[in-house]
């Protein structure tokens, strides 16, 4: 079954709406006056509002806030309203896990959705799993997927490193071409640098050096001439947020694009708007979602549509996050038509849904949501048709569970 | 590995430390005369590269971001020293010190709420964009610029306190307020104009790191340990030290990014715990003076 949210009612606040709602129903069927009085559904969502990735915790508060929205305004969940509660998990694994607790302990939760460092990701999942409450994992990791660390309420709605760094790769690396790595030392890092390492493999790339990083490093001009020294044609540079800015803005700076071409296995649509376009100019890196998508997706199409009559902009990458977690998650739970937690399980197992960038499906051994993986291309500056077409897109892989790691490999058993 | 990537690495190492001297200077100054260690001195590296982006925006040139920002920093320092330090001279260090830090707190969340917590986009100016092939290899004209900055600075400051009788006077009071006192000069005023001083170079020090290095609240966090490890290397006070120890740290980084990359962090602080073992005053401090 593919289901499509409704287009959204723009210049209608959401309490009218309620409001309206509330009115006819109550009119209309008295037995529904009890669905309606019926407790909500509460969501947890864990998000690093305070720190370094703050403005991509808020682009996914927006995004939820706006799933919410839609499903609100289409009478909720058999009846029962939903309810986002945010909370600030300051990019801190021990904060996370307190909040999240705090949560399913007082705050009597039905489901948790969020986190976005890969750390904190695990820290919720251990309190999550403790507790036996579903979690919707909307951070890239590599790890979560592994049997070790699985659990059959965990949902890993974001791509993993496996799947960027592989469509990256399948879109820059030739055979016999010479790839050096810049990699954040942390597990981030590592997975995204064994990613690409498997892809050149695969593909006959060569790999001719790498070099490790400490993550949030200020200074990366003394790595430049060793790096330069390698001969690649390509650059891989493993690292996120601002490190990856500063990282590329000093290769920019060094005059390393001349000689070879530059990638990054996620491309983030506010850290590009945060430096200058000259800097991140040929820049190729993954993503989850980009707004062009809506040229060819029409679910895209009423995304944005629905985002920019809430907030007047673009939806950005992680921030799309937001919106297809809690979505896939609401859709489990109206085939559920309960909250009930094992059912709901089995609702998501076996889900079909496309909201906002074509179908998606969650793999039955480890619950990773298969989807598209876009390959984008940074523009120059004198191609960019408007403040917000910063992005070309050059690949868009279909979903395909063959771009995942196999069961057997990931320590399922078969 | 071949001779022209090792001097390279070299001359990187060089055009770091010229950063870290920078960083480096004023909190030595301040420490060295006023005997305070300004744990805000991060903070108001940032907010001079925010004052410079700023005024970058607003007159759209760099050269002027340059040159008025630090000035007026330098002010807000002087508005700093004045207003909250002065009331804490003749208590103990303690006092200062908490103060300062919580003014950095305080100076973070504010560029916080007026720019927000994303970088934003500044770029050298035209001009000074590109490389420049040195022969070992290339190498970009920003960073050669602010070697020549830096240069230009210190031989400014050096001039003003060797040659000038302003920098007689504050050599003077460095080492005994009280006799300057007593000999009828304005000690507090004194003060004054080398906290002022202290914050106009570091502020100079985050317009300059600006274009190289993405601009956030969060940048002179990092860089107040840094200038603190410098600092502490070439020896707390001394300006001869925060120049060679600034050097030898950007080298000693460089080199080791050559072999053994993720430690180069690292290196600076064990290099540091070396130097407190074998010489715990720093390379250029003299014993008893904040050793």
């Amino acid at each position: 079954m593919t289901t499509q949210l409704d287009r959204p009612r723009s210049g209608v606040s959401r309490r009218a709406v309620l409001a309206g709602m509330g009115a006819g129903v109550g009119l209309l069927a008295a037995p529904a006056i009890v669905r309606a009085q019926a407790e909500s559904i509460r969501i947890g969502f864990p998000v690093p509002l305070t720190g370094p990735y703050g403005a991509e915790a808020k682009d996914q508060v927006k995004s939820a806030e706006l799933a919410v929205k839609l499903m609100n305004d289409k009478g909720g969940i058999a009846g029962r309203k939903i309810e986002l509660l945010v909370r600030d998990d300051k990019l801190n694994a021990g904060e996370a896990a307190t909040r999240t607790l705090e949560l399913i302990e007082k705050d009597k939760v039905h489901a948790v959705v969020g986190s976005l460092s890969s750390a904190v990701q695990l820290a919720v999942n251990e309190v999550t799993r403790a507790r036996g409450v579903i979690y919707v994992s909307i951070s890239q990791s590599d790890t979560i997927n592994e049997a070790k660390d699985f659990s059959k309420y965990t949902f890993h709605e974001a791509l993993n490193p496996h799947m960027t760094t592989a469509a990256v790769a399948r879109a820059t690396f030739k055979k016999g071409a010479k790839i050096a790595f810049l990699v954040a030392d942390y597990a981030y890092g590592h997975e995204m640098l064994r990613g690409f390492k498997r892809a050149a493999a695969e593909i006959g790339a060569e790999v001719v050096g790498e070099i490790l990083h400490p993550i949030g490093a200020a200074d990366y001009s003394t790595l430049m001439p060793r790096i330069r020294s390698m001969k690649p044609d390509i650059l891989a540079i493993c690292n996120f947020g601002r490190d990856q800015a500063n990282a590329i803005k000093q290769a920019n700076d060094f005059g390393m694009k001349k000689q070879m071409q530059i990638i990054v296995p996620v491309l983030l649509y506010n850290q590009r708007i945060a430096v200058a376009p000259e800097v991140f100019e040929g820049v190729i890196g993954g993503a989850n979602y980009y707004w062009e998508l809506e040229n060819t997706v029409p679910t895209a199409k009423a995304f944005n549509a629905a985002y920019k009559a809430a907030y007047g902009t673009v939806p950005t990458d992680y921030g799309a996050y937001g919106f297809t977690g809690v979505s896939a998650l609401l859709l489990g739970m109206e085939k559920a038509g309960s909250t009930d937690t094992d059912k709901v399980i089995d609702a998501l197992q076996s889900l079909k849904y496309d909201v906002a960038k074509g179908p998606q499906w969650f793999r039955a051994c480890d619950h990773q949501s298969v989807q598209s993986v876009l390959v984008l291309k940074s523009r120059a500056k004198s191609e960019m048709k408007g403040d917000a077409d910063v992005f070309e897109i050059i690949a868009n892989e279909a979903p395909s569970e063959q771009m995942l790691r196999t069961c057997a490999e990931l320590g399922f058993p078969t | 590995m071949d001779l022209e990537l090792i001097l390279m690495q070299l001359f990187s190492g060089l055009a770091l430390g010229a950063i870290l001297v920078m960083v480096a200077l004023g909190l030595t100054i301040v420490f060295g005369m006023l005997g305070i260690v300004n744990f805000a001195h991060g903070a108001l590296f940032m907010v001079g590269a925010y004052a410079g982006l700023w005024i970058a925006a607003q007159t759209g040139s760099f050269w002027w971001a340059l040159l008025v920002a630090p000035i007026a920093i330098g002010v807000l320092g002087m508005l700093i020293e004045r207003f909250l330090i002065r009331p804490l001279y003749g208590r103990t260090p303690d006092d200062p010190l908490l103060l300062t830090f919580g003014l950095g707190y305080v100076l973070v969340e504010s560029v916080r709420i007026t720019f927000g917590t994303d970088g934003i986009p500044f770029s050298a100016p035209e001009e000074l964009q590109g490389v420049v092939d040195m022969g070992i290899g290339y190498f970009p004209v920003y960073r050669l610029f602010v070697m020549g900055v830096v240069a230009g600075v210190l031989v400014l400051l050096w001039l003003a306190l060797e040659k000038t009788r302003y920098g007689l006077i504050i050599r003077a009071g460095a080492r005994d307020p009280l006799i300057m006192r007593v000999l009828g000069v304005d000690v507090s005023r004194l003060w004054l104009l080398v906290f002022g001083l202290g914050v106009g170079l570091t502020a100079l020090g985050g317009v300059l790191a600006a274009p190289m290095r993405s601009v956030s609240p969060e940048m002179g966090t990092l860089v107040l340990a840094e200038a603190f490890v410098v600092t502490v290397i070439g020896g707390m006070g001394s300006l001869l030290g925060a120049v060679v120890a600034g050097l030898l740290v950007g080298v000693v980084v460089s080199m080791t990014a050559l072999f053994a990359p993720e430690m180069a962090t690292i290196v600076m602080f064990a290099l540091m715990a070396f130097i407190l073992l074998v010489r715990p005053q720093g390379l250029f401090g003299r014993p008893g003076l904040g050793a």
